[in-house]
């Protein structure tokens, strides 16, 4: 199974790209490209997000993710393409629609003298209806370290205060630009744990992770990006076609090891049984695995 | 669209009032910045007063002299040194792109900046005032110096934060502001009669000092502080008040324009 992207194809589960925009969608994108000089980041990227919806863009390191929220967000120009963040083009978006959005950068707020409560009332008090920040702390489970400073907490707490910070405007679209790169395993799962008590308030989420986990445990859809383009868009447990890929047997015949992908590998075996007296010599067989999967689908095309 | 509650945003007058509360925090609660910016000037003060006590002539002493120097150099401190390196600061740290992401005026973050500056310029030249009255007898300017401690004051003071703010684009961050700023104020110090008097200072750097708002502002404090007969040992012979605004003025005018060209909300992108 060879995938040869061609710059006018669809990835499986995608938005076709002559779709016009959705102005229901809280995001839709269509043909978004970004370039840094020679190189180009995002080479045609088409998207659509459901209100309501927790979507996760799962790629490695370069792969254009933190290019493409933030071109959402506002904070780049983009070079070419079709953009609608909650029904409204990110370039030209003003206060009142960045009430409506909350943004946890992948970097980070930054270092400030102020107290963890300190910080969340002069976030509030940019907003038309925050949030209580105390009630925030205590949903980011900070409340005892409401009167820290922020360079006095752990990177995980940190991580928090930055989700708090994002929260606390009541936004009904949250951008989380690799939220948990970093964490110890407890951490993690403490985050998502938090992650879905969000979900559960009606939040919108575009969250970005290099941790395939992490998208098969929080997000209602994933995409998956490589080198700036979409390569699939499913639920979790279909992603990469998992289920119907087909298993590989292996075993060894004539003193020669051999292999047979095949997509029905019981009668395949029960075939081979037939063409040995006893035992098939180092029988095996091996279904991908989700990160095999994965892997196939980020790496280089051949 | 669901539900489009119309929410009103808060008005940006109440934003203003946050952020200055907030930038006094960010302030005062920094060690480095408290000492660097406020407590350095008086130590130069008790130093100077009691080590350069002699009369520059007519029965004035140097401290009294050094006065005007050290308030001018204050003031400098407190904004231009100050807005270079705390904005720089929070241009690497990612500050200022969470900011420009929320529904904060942009107004507010340059109100809260005026804030600062503001109180830490007030703070400094009332305790400089009160050390030098204290401890050295400086006597205190008088009626209508007044007025013209209040101008240049206020006029140097604006023409330094817009400087400063422009110069923060020019660091990567904070240290490298301060790295910069730093010498620079130092240099500009010793030629615009700030540690010695300026009539001392070779002719050619007195005219490197006279390109730079400094050099005004120690002339202007001059006039307030020191009696009008040492006018006479200025290179014009004069105060040249109406010269200290014009220059003044002309230096907003450049930092304000730098400031609309340079300004950046993130560090790159
Ligand atoms: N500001 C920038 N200037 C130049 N190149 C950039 C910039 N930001 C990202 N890139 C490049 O664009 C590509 C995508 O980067 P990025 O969007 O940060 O990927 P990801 O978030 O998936 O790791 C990378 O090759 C990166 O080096
Ligand atoms: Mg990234």
């Amino acid at each position: 199974m060879t995938r040869t992207p061609a710059a006018t194809a669809t990835a499986p589960g995608a938005v076709h790209p002559a779709t016009p925009l959705d102005p229901d969608a809280a995001i839709s994108v269509r043909g978004l490209v970004k370039r840094y000089g020679d190189s180009t980041a995002v080479a045609g990227l088409d998207l659509d997000i459901r209100r309501g919806e927790i979507f996760a863009l799962l790629g490695p390191n370069g792969a254009g993710k933190t290019t493409t929220v933030e071109v959402l967000e506002g904070y780049r120009q983009r070079d070419g393409g079709d953009v609608r963040v909650l029904g409204v083009d990110p370039a030209t978006g003003g206060r009142r629609w960045k009430a409506d959005i909350g943004i946890v950068l992948q970097s980070g707020g930054g270092d400030s003298q102020l107290t963890c409560l300190e910080l969340l009332r002069a976030q509030a008090s940019y907003y038309a209806d925050p949030r209580d920040p105390a009630e925030v702390l205590e949903l980011v489970g900070l409340t005892e370290k409401a009167g820290a400073r922020g360079r006095t907490l752990s990177g995980g707490q940190r991580r928090r205060l930055d989700v708090a910070l994002g929260i606390v405007g009541r936004p009904r679209l949250l951008f989380l630009d690799e939220p948990t790169t970093g964490f110890d395993p407890e951490a993690r799962r403490q985050f998502w744990s938090l992650i879905r008590s969000l979900r559960d308030l009606g939040t919108t989420m575009l969250l970005t992770t290099h941790y395939l986990d992490e998208a098969e445990e929080l997000a209602d859809r994933v995409g998956v990006i490589a080198r700036g383009r979409l390569v699939e868009v499913a639920v979790p447990a279909e992603l990469g076609g998992r289920g119907q890929a087909p298993a590989v047997v292996s075993w060894t015949e004539d003193g020669v090891r051999r292999t047979a992908e095949t997509v029905g590998p019981t009668a395949f075996v029960r075939e081979l049984a037939t063409r040995f007296p006893g035992e098939v010599p180092d029988l095996a067989v091996a279904r991908p695995t989700l990160e095999d999967v994965y892997l196939r689908m980020i790496g280089e095309p051949a | 669209m669901t539900a489009t509650t119309e929410r009103s945003l808060p008005s940006v007058g109440s934003v203003w009032r946050t952020r200055g509360g907030v930038e006094l925090k960010e302030f005062f609660r920094q060690r480095e910045s408290v000492v660097f910016t406020l407590a350095f000037p008086v130590i130069l003060l008790v130093v100077f007063g009691a080590v350069l006590d002699y009369d520059i002539g007519g029965g004035v002493t140097f401290t009294q002299y050094f006065m005007a120097g050290i308030v001018a150099a204050g003031i400098l401190g407190a904004s231009l040194q100050n807005m270079a390196i705390s904005i720089a600061t929070e241009r690497s740290d990612g500050t200022l792109k969470h900011l420009s992401g929320t529904p904060m005026p942009k107004s507010a973050y340059f109100v809260g900046k005026v804030v600062q500056v503001l109180a830490v310029t007030v703070l400094i030249v009332v305790i400089l005032l009160a050390v030098g009255r204290l401890a050295y007898g400086v006597v205190l300017p008088s009626g209508s110096d007044w007025i013209t401690f209040v101008w240049v004051t206020a006029l140097g003071s604006s023409a330094c934060t817009l400087l400063g703010i422009a110069v923060s684009s020019l660091a990567k961050n904070g240290r490298s502001a301060s790295a910069m700023v730093t010498p620079i104020a130092l240099v500009l110090q010793f030629i615009s009669g700030v540690f010695f008097q300026f009539s001392q200072v070779p002719t050619w750097m007195q005219t490197i000092a006279a390109l730079f708002p400094l050099k005004w502002m120690a002339q202007g404090l001059r006039s307030v502080f020191l009696p009008d007969a040492l006018a006479a040992a200025e290179p014009a012979g004069s105060w040249e008040l109406g010269r200290v605004a014009l220059v003044l003025g002309i230096w907003c005018i450049v930092g304000l324009a730098l400031c609309v060209k340079t300004f950046r909300w993130q560090d790159r992108g």
